[in-house]
């Protein structure tokens, strides 16, 4: 069952070749016998994930299952699950129960789908290899010494070997696209704006979306109808209309209008990486595309921009982390400066440690209009180049991360190697532009994503150029050894 | 920006952030190579651009104003490090 899409197990499910208790304890059972070996999660729900398949199944029963009812996924720890644990990979909230369900998950719960567990991630989504976890480093299923990526490398170790269908990921830099590149699956991030971030712990605000990663753009579609949509609890939620994302699969590419980014391919590149994009890209031309070159002259702005402006809404949003209301308690405080300090400086790791400093030094006073607003108007120029490339393009592509997967420990020290992982994913954050990545090959049996930017809202055109191109070929039908 | 060890004290402080003795030098470092990262940005003039502080220039939704939670207090208190009669308790700040 577990070499299944979304698409197919709800086939499956609907002609009653397999219950979805059978097949929440299959994958409840794969995540016992081979999560030791990537410690992608970090809960598995194991008893209430059967009692919500049993419920599924009764609904099918009663003739009101719909398209994802008794499907089981697997969510970020990032997102707040009513009575099971939620730690965003911190120390600080090792003890925090949630009090109440993210919008995604009671989005994807109302759909009917089944949470087989929380996944492990970088602290607070902070990180490109999830070596930043209070609970370990996730393993990358295809070569056990490397990374999965980060911040979502649970869950793109979980999808890519199989021990979830599919699963919810963040990205703020890149942290969906960036390890489903790593990993092998499909990854989306949407337009700012698009996915509810109530209940989704908050990182930087400005950027922070929620999105699937799933084995196919497909079941990315599927997952995406369940997941987008207005909410009023999230104040930067975007109200319009969403569309039927599956509705337009298959279309023709023909007259398809790619533009390449001439600046991402750049020294940083492995040439491996490079080979496989200009192999994905003959693909799109066969089916009907045609491929030009564009420029985005701001973009070696991005990461600058990006640790200016990702810090400093981290400072402020993880302010509320003070050993008080909820979450990590230092022992024996003296008194209340001591309680604050102690508990932050005993609870956060280093590299969130770096990021809220980082942070405070850009918000502090005499220096603010030097790195924020500096930062501020660097993005606008990131979002405008991207405007004016929309004029003559309907995508953008380019490779995901500069490298495949690359050795646990390798970066870990330093932190400016690390960010530049996220070196081209970074821009479409900024510009709040939806994006994907797509398996797009293999380089030293490690896989290689293609990404995929789209204008504004466009992710019903993002997920068919994506799905076409799975259609001709098989990159994203693969599972690494030891998971079949 | 190069930052020095009283330079790092003095951001832990404002980020109310316990940071110990022998790490200190190890921030300083890393803070101040991050810092002549995100100074490249300089090299580029941007007096005449507007700072963006959203991609699509959306603005803040206004709703009635009405009552819209419920008295949850107990059900969020359950996970607070220390509470009394439905207070949050800490360490005692006037004497």
């Amino acid at each position: 069952m577990h070499d299944k899409t979304l698409a197919e197990l709800a086939r499956d499910l609907n002609s009653g070749t397999y219950s979805s208790e059978e097949l929440t304890r299959h994958y409840l059972e794969r995540i016992a016998s081979h999560d030791s070996q990537l410690n992608s999660y970090i809960t598995a729900a194991t008893d209430a994930a059967l009692v919500r398949a049993r419920a599924a199944d009764e609904q099918r029963a009663a003739g009101e299952a719909g398209p994802l009812t008794g499907i089981p996924l697997a969510h970020k720890d990032i997102f707040c699950t009513d009575g099971l644990k939620t730690s965003c990979g911190s120390k600080m909230l090792d003890n925090f129960i949630a009090p109440y369900d993210a919008t995604v998950v009671s989005r994807l719960n109302e759909a009917g789908m089944v949470t087989l567990g929380k996944t492990n991630m970088d602290e607070f989504a902070m990180g490109s290899s999830n070596e930043t976890s209070f609970y370990g480093p996730v393993k990358n299923p295809w070569d056990t010494g490397t990374v999965p990526g980060g911040s979502s490398g649970g869950s793109a170790a979980a999808v890519a070997a199989r021990l979830a269908p599919a699963a919810t990921g963040t990205d703020t830099g890149g942290s969906i696209r960036q390890p489903a590149a790593l990993c092998g699956v499909t990854g989306l991030k949407p337009t700012y704006g698009r996915v509810s971030r109530y209940g989704m712990i908050a990182f930087a605000s400005s950027l922070d979306q929620a999105g699937p990663l799933t084995q196919t753009a497909e079941d990315a579609a599927l997952l995406l109808n369940a997941m987008a949509g207005f909410d009023p609890r999230d104040s930067t939620s975007l109200d319009r209309a969403v569309p039927d994302y599956s509705a337009g699969l298959g279309a023709d590419l023909t007259g398809l209008k790619i533009g390449l980014i001439k600046e991402h391919f750049d020294p940083g590149l492995d040439g491996g990486v490079a080979d496989a994009v200009d192999a994905a890209l003959a693909e799109y031309k066969k089916l009907g595309a045609e491929v030009v070159e564009i420029s985005l002259p701001n973009t070696h702005l991005s990461v600058p921009a990006y640790y200016v402006v990702a810090p400093a809404e981290c400072s402020s949003n993880l302010s509320r982390f003070d050993g008080v209301r909820f979450g990590y308690r230092c022992e024996n405080p003296t008194d209340l400066a001591d309680l604050y300090k102690r508990s932050r400086g005993e609870a956060f790791g280093p590299e969130v440690k770096r990021r809220i400093m980082v942070g405070t030094y850009a918000l502090s006073a005499g220096y603010y209009d030097a790195y924020y607003i500096k930062a501020q108007q660097a993005r606008r120029l990131i979002r405008d180049d991207f405007v004016r490339a929309f004029e003559s393009v309907d995508v953008i592509m380019g490779p995901t991360a500069p490298s495949p997967a690359f050795k646990l420990g390798e970066k870990a020290d330093d932190p400016i190697t690390m960010y530049l992982s996220d070196i081209y994913t970074i821009a479409a954050n900024l510009a709040g532009l939806p994006a994907m990545s797509v398996p797009a090959g293999f380089v030293n049996n490690l896989p290689v994503g293609l990404q995929i930017i789209g204008n504004y809202f466009d992710e019903a055109r993002l997920l068919n150029v994506a799905h076409r191109y799975q259609e001709v070929t098989d990159w994203h039908q693969r599972i690494p050894s030891g998971f079949e | 920006m190069s930052l020095d060890k009283s330079d790092v004290e003095k951001i832990a402080h404002l980020a109310q952030l316990g940071i110990s003795e022998v790490d200190i030098p190890g921030y300083a470092d890393n803070l101040s190579s991050i810092l002549e990262m995100v100074e490249q940005m300089n090299a580029v003039d941007t007096a005449a651009v507007t700072p963006m502080a959203h991609p699509l220039d959306a603005v803040q939704p206004l709703r009635e104003d009405r009552v819209t939670e419920t008295d949850q207090r107990e059900r969020f208190q359950a996970v607070a490090p220390s509470v009394d009669d439905g207070l949050y308790l800490v360490p005692r700040v006037v004497e």
